[in-house]
């Protein structure tokens, strides 16, 4: 929304202030302005001239000199412009002055251009003559400016006199952030009375005067109205003017629907577009004479139907689109755009006018559907006033007879729901300034809710809102109101008065956090990655068709297959990442993240899916596959996790190499896995080196973690050790082997620690060749070589049934 | 005579030891002065010799000349030992300037890092850290946020839906709704997550970001309680000086409503290329609990109130580590990611 300061004045006649002032104070009021723009920035020393003579330039063929009247004197300017001619009035900058523009319309320079006397082509020129671009304006809203040339002013301009106070630009246009809530405000009208409250000034309504009351013909003699469709269609006003006479506007309005960068075309189209600027009530004009049956009909379209725009182009409606039809056929689509069948043409003699008010979202949606957003549609999608309809078509028709564009039948034909009505609200003073915190005086807040035109209703302590103040709907609303106006910045600053207890990160949050410190002290980074990814990313990881994993969450409405998934599995965006690093040649990277995957408990989806928090880690570079496990370990050591885990290789991960993965088991669940990225999957994500890969299922460790600890005291006692080396077939597990020494070892085997491993020579194929660091220790008492012994016999006759033998 | 021997050996000694120039050589010379077949020893041999009243006192010159020689020993091997770690020491000598060894740590996302401070000023003053489901029903992201069916800001949001009740939430706000649901008041919260819009990829949008919401209910809570705890988060968030400004502003589920800005950490307000000359930044929405959200969630509007606010987690990071572009946050290319 834009409007232009001067057309604020217009109702706020007192309204002075800068243009910042006005800026500043109407965003803390609560009518948001963005930026402003001086229409005259950049235009000194413009003042109207009149061509006197022209004469060729001795040494130039396309330049002429021409003698110019500026009121006081005449002096001389060469110039190149194609138009003009002896006896036109032009738009001239003098020595020293400055223009906006250069003459191509290009984007206009910070410091606009000065406009210095001088020499062209030897013959002496004392200042330029100006296109509408060098003005800084352009043809879209001076369209009777030439392509190329200077902008020709009409002979009743008077030479020396101001051109720019002429043009109407000595104003400054300010553009609004609107907020949904703040229909009214789409209007100049909205935007006046907001100022005028804002500073504290009396706000002028336009004089309406009533018109057609002494017309012959009634507009109902002429006209009958039928809404069919009423749940999409409030509210149908039709008023007629006769005897209509297609011309220019005045000055004045031309100014107007400038500034608000909106092209003058004739009167008839300029008062509708003018009472859609002021009123924020969008009209429509018909010529009468195309309508058949005398009658107006709105009703839903037909699935199919196909109807031609006044822009000439074929829509497709459906049955949910409103449409505007005479007795015959379809003339307009309700509050989007009229038809081509019945649009105002250069001879039109007779005219409809059309104010109504639809159902909004009904609007929305089928302007989106069609493909069609007009201005209009994009102000009956807030949902209008109704009453407000009524108040714009009579501005209309005064202005009609105002500029003696025709003659207006009497009243109208009204056709309307029950129109809404003012709301009665409390007023609960005090309660507003418990509400806010302030100490606001009971009068003060009336005077706000005066300015803004909300009654007060003393006997029955009531505020009376206006209808066009749709958002005014209770007691919030109103301390908002009062708020506004006494001034956001003036309300006290304190802090809640309830202690504070309790407070602080919930134990996921407390453990998520000791997984990132343990991935930090690592070496990996953090990353956040995209939830939502394509269905292809199940089959770059080698996922069967029949995996669980491909039954995703799914996005009816993705911004492209590529984000169409919610993610069941975390390790894409991972190692999309990687890939990013290593192909931007990143050495040795190391990433993890924390994220959530998201497990549709049934699909269609009818409920919450399970969002489980996983911890990922993924390195190329330095490293393998134990320091990966190490990173694991590390973190389940200080998430409190101490009773051992276990590697079971029969993970079955399809993307993962068949010989290096395993699940991690931890109190008999699979509560994550690890393992090395198989050779495919590091082609599909185009990685070059080997990728080790953690996920680890956050809520398994979660349910399991603690922050307990307590001191077991450290050994008086000191402890035995004995070294066992062995032959042990290559697919026996270590992890076996180890469990079987803890289990025989019981009580008093403190550690078993393997310190060698080795296949290849020596050692018979099929074979690798082990050395465990056995350690007993006693906590009561020093150990005996007996004890020892005792406990060692059970180990070797357990390495003795796993088929182990030792090495002599 | 004896006399004359100990001067002579003592004068022989200091040589001897002046001349050693290693601890061996030193050591030759303690066991050919003091060893048992050395040279003192040999004069106490000879004592024999001197006459009974004379033994003290020549024993009492040998054991003056022992102590003299020892402690003459003592002196030279110090000084050997300490010159001999001192050439060691020397030889030993490294670049310092060589590059530092061991694998260095990895970085928190900037996300993370502002998150994390959020937290702490929050959790400070008492407010608990909830989450709430990303992929949500309508009702929490919509209805029960004062924004029914037809409302325009159903469209401004441009919504992801699953299907016609489930859709990835576009705002974290919806967490406010499951926690006054709880019915435990009084309420203290932020509840910081992921939401989605539909909007292309580009320097300044992303379809996936992170909100913060907070949300404090209680029976006597005011609009100069929310001004205040915002203003304090401010400071402590962008540093003391930050001045804060709250303008009017809509949010469905607020009212009044306001969006706070703070002065430009970069100019401190006097406007620069970094706040586009504004010497302001707008970094949230917030505004007291409507009475008809509260009620929707069975609160009493009558006995509790509330305010809310929601802050852009991406916001506050790309504007506090000035970043220039929001793709970089999720590409993760270690170059980046080890900036923080």
């Amino acid at each position: 929304m834009n409007t232009s300061l001067n057309w604020i004045k217009a109702y706020v006649p007192d309204l002075e202030c800068s243009d910042q002032e006005f800026m500043d104070r109407m965003t803390m009021t609560g009518t948001k302005t963005e930026s402003f723009k001086r229409l005259d920035k950049n235009l000194d020393k413009i003042v109207v001239g009149e061509v006197k003579k022209i004469d060729r330039h001795p040494d130039a063929d396309k330049l002429i000199v021409c003698q110019v009247n500026i009121g006081d004197k005449d002096i001389q300017i060469v110039t190149g412009a194609p138009n003009v001619n002896e006896g036109d009035h032009v738009v001239v900058v003098l020595d020293g002055g400055k223009v906006a523009g250069g003459h191509d319309g290009g984007p206009l320079p910070e410091d606009g251009i000065e406009i210095k006397a001088g020499k062209l082509r030897g013959v002496e020129s004392f200042g330029m003559m100006c296109s509408i671009e060098e003005l800084g304006s352009s043809r879209d809203v001076f369209p009777d400016a030439p392509e190329d040339g200077l902008y020709i002013l009409p002979k009743d301009t008077v030479p020396g006199t101001d051109a720019i106070e002429y043009l109407g630009l000595h104003d400054t246009v300010f553009e609004y952030e609107i907020t949904s809530n703040r229909v009214d405000c789409y209007s100049v009208l909205g935007i006046a009375r907001e100022a005028a409250a804002s500073f504290n000034k009396d706000f002028h309504m336009p004089e309406v005067p009533v018109t057609g009351e002494d017309a012959a013909e009634s507009a109902s003699d002429r006209i009958s109205v039928e809404i069919i469709d009423r749940d999409l269609c409030t509210r149908y006003i039709g008023r007629v003017v006769t005897d209509v006479q297609i011309k220019e506007s005045p000055d004045w309005m031309k100014k107007r629907l400038r500034s608000a960068g909106i092209r003058p075309i004739n009167n008839l189209v300029d008062i509708t577009n003018y009472v859609m600027m002021e009123y924020g009530q969008p009209m429509h004009a018909f010529d009468l004479s195309t309508i058949a049956g005398n009658k107006i009909i709105v009703r839903r379209a037909k699935d199919g139907d196909v109807f031609t725009t006044l822009d000439g182009s074929e829509r497709k409606l459906d049955s949910e689109v409103l449409m505007i039809c005479d007795g015959e056929k379809e003339i307009g689509i309700g509050g989007i755009m009229g038809g081509e069948n019945s649009m105002i043409t250069e001879d039109v003699h007779e005219v409809l006018f059309e104010a109504a008010t639809f159902n909004g979202p009904n609007i929305r949606k089928s302007a989106k559907r069609i493909g069609l957003r007009t201005d209009a549609s994009g102000i009956f999608e807030k949902g209008l006033d109704a009453n407000n309809a009524m108040d714009a078509i009579n501005r209309a028709c005064a202005l009609v007879e105002e500029l003696g564009c025709g003659k207006v039948l009497k009243g109208a034909v009204d056709v309307h729901e029950p129109l809404p009505e003012k709301k009665h609200i409390p007023f609960e003073y005090e309660r507003i300034n418990e509400f806010l915190g302030t100490d606001i005086s009971r009068d003060d807040m009336l005077s706000y809710f005066k300015r803004l035109e909300i009654e007060y209703d003393e006997g029955k302590n009531e505020l009376i809102c206006p209808t066009f103040r749709q958002d005014l709907l209770g007691f919030a609303d109103i301390a908002e109101e009062a708020a506004r106006f006494y001034g956001y910045d003036k309300i006290p600053v304190t802090l809640p008065s309830s202690g504070a207890e309790g407070g602080g990160l919930p134990f996921k949050m407390m453990i998520e956090s000791v997984a990132r410190d343990v991935a930090e002290f690592a070496g990996f980074s953090q990353c956040m990655t995209y939830s939502m990814e394509s269905p292809k990313v199940f089959d770059k990881l080698l996922l069967p068709e029949d995996a669980p994993e491909r039954a995703a969450v799914k996005i009816s409405n993705p911004l492209g297959e590529d984000f169409s998934v919610m993610r069941t599995i975390i390790l894409n965006g991972l190692l999309t990442s990687l890939a990013v690093n290593y192909n931007r040649r990143n050495k040795d990277v190391r990433l993890y993240e924390l994220g959530n995957i998201y497990i549709p408990k049934s699909l269609p989806l009818t409920d919450y899916p399970d969002e489980r928090m996983q911890f990922a880690l993924a390195f190329y570079g330095e490293g393998d596959f134990f320091s990966m496990k190490g990173v694991v370990e590390e973190f389940f050591a200080k998430a409190g996790l101490k009773k051992g885990t276990v590697y079971d290789p029969n993970s079955g991960k399809t993307f993962l190499h068949p010989g290096r993965q395993a699940n991690i088991i931890y109190d008999g669940a699979v509560i994550g896995y690890i393992g090395e990225l198989h050779p495919m999957v590091r082609r599909n994500y185009e990685l070059g080196d080997r990728v080790y890969v953690a996920v680890i299922d956050m809520p398994e460790v979660v349910e399991r973690a603690t922050f307990d600890r307590k001191f077991k005291g450290i050994a008086k006692f000191p402890a035995v050790t004995r070294d066992l080396s062995m032959v042990v077939k290559k697919d026996i597990l270590a992890g076996d082997i180890e469990a079987m020494i803890k289990q025989r070892g019981g009580k008093l085997l403190e550690k078993a620690s393997l310190f060698d491993i080795y296949e290849g020579e020596q050692i018979k194929e099929g074979y690798k060749s082990m050395a465990y660091t056995l350690s007993f220790r006693d906590p009561e008492k020093t150990l005996s070589d007996e004890d020892i012994n005792a406990v060692m016999k059970k180990i070797l006759n357990g390495l003795d049934s796993m088929g182990i033998e030792l090495r002599s | 005579m004896i006399n004359e021997k100990l001067l002579e050996i003592r004068e022989e000694a200091r040589k001897r030891i002046e001349e050693s120039l290693d601890l061996e050589k030193l050591n030759a010379a303690r066991v050919d002065f003091l060893g048992k077949k050395g040279e003192l020893t040999q004069v106490l041999k000879g004592m024999k010799d001197v006459a009974a009243e004379d033994r003290p006192k020549v024993g009492q010159m040998v054991n003056e000349a022992r102590e003299e020689i020892e402690k003459a020993l003592e002196e030279a091997k110090r000084r050997l030992e300490s010159a001999a770690m001192e050439a060691a020491m020397a030889a030993e000598t490294i670049d310092v300037t060589l590059p530092a060894k061991g694998r260095l740590s990895g970085h928190r996302h900037p996300n993370q890092i502002a998150l994390e401070e959020m937290e702490r000023i929050f959790t400070g003053l008492g407010y608990e850290v909830v989450e709430g489901p990303e992929v949500e029903k309508d009702y929490y992201n919509f209805e029960a946020l004062n924004i029914p069916a037809d409302h325009p800001a159903k469209d401004e949001q441009d919504t992801f839906y699953i299907n016609g009740e489930m859709l990835l939430r576009t705002q974290t706000s919806g967490a406010q709704v499951h926690e006054m649901e709880k019915g435990r008041l009084p309420i203290r919260m932020i509840s910081p997550g992921r939401v989605y819009r539909s909007d292309e990829v580009d320097a300044t949008h992303s379809p996936c970001f992170h909100q913060v919401e907070g949300l404090l209910i209680d029976e006597k809570v005011t609009f100069s309680d929310l001004k205040g705890t915002l203003t304090q988060f401010a400071k402590e968030l962008f540093g003391e000086d930050t001045k804060v400004k709250f303008r009017p502003h809509h949010f469905p589920f607020t009212e009044p409503s306001a969006e706070m800005d703070v002065s430009c950490f970069k100019c401190g307000g006097k406007g620069c290329r970094f706040c586009k000359g504004e010497g302001w930044i707008e970094i949230l929405g917030c505004g007291m609990v409507h009475p008809h959200v509260l009620e929707m969630s069975g609160i009493d509007p009558l006995k509790y109130k509330g305010f809310a606010f929601g802050v852009g987690l991406e916001r506050i990071a790309l504007l506090k580590y000035e970043i220039d572009d929001m793709r970089l946050m999720y590409e993760n290319d270690v170059r980046f990611l080890s900036q923080f």
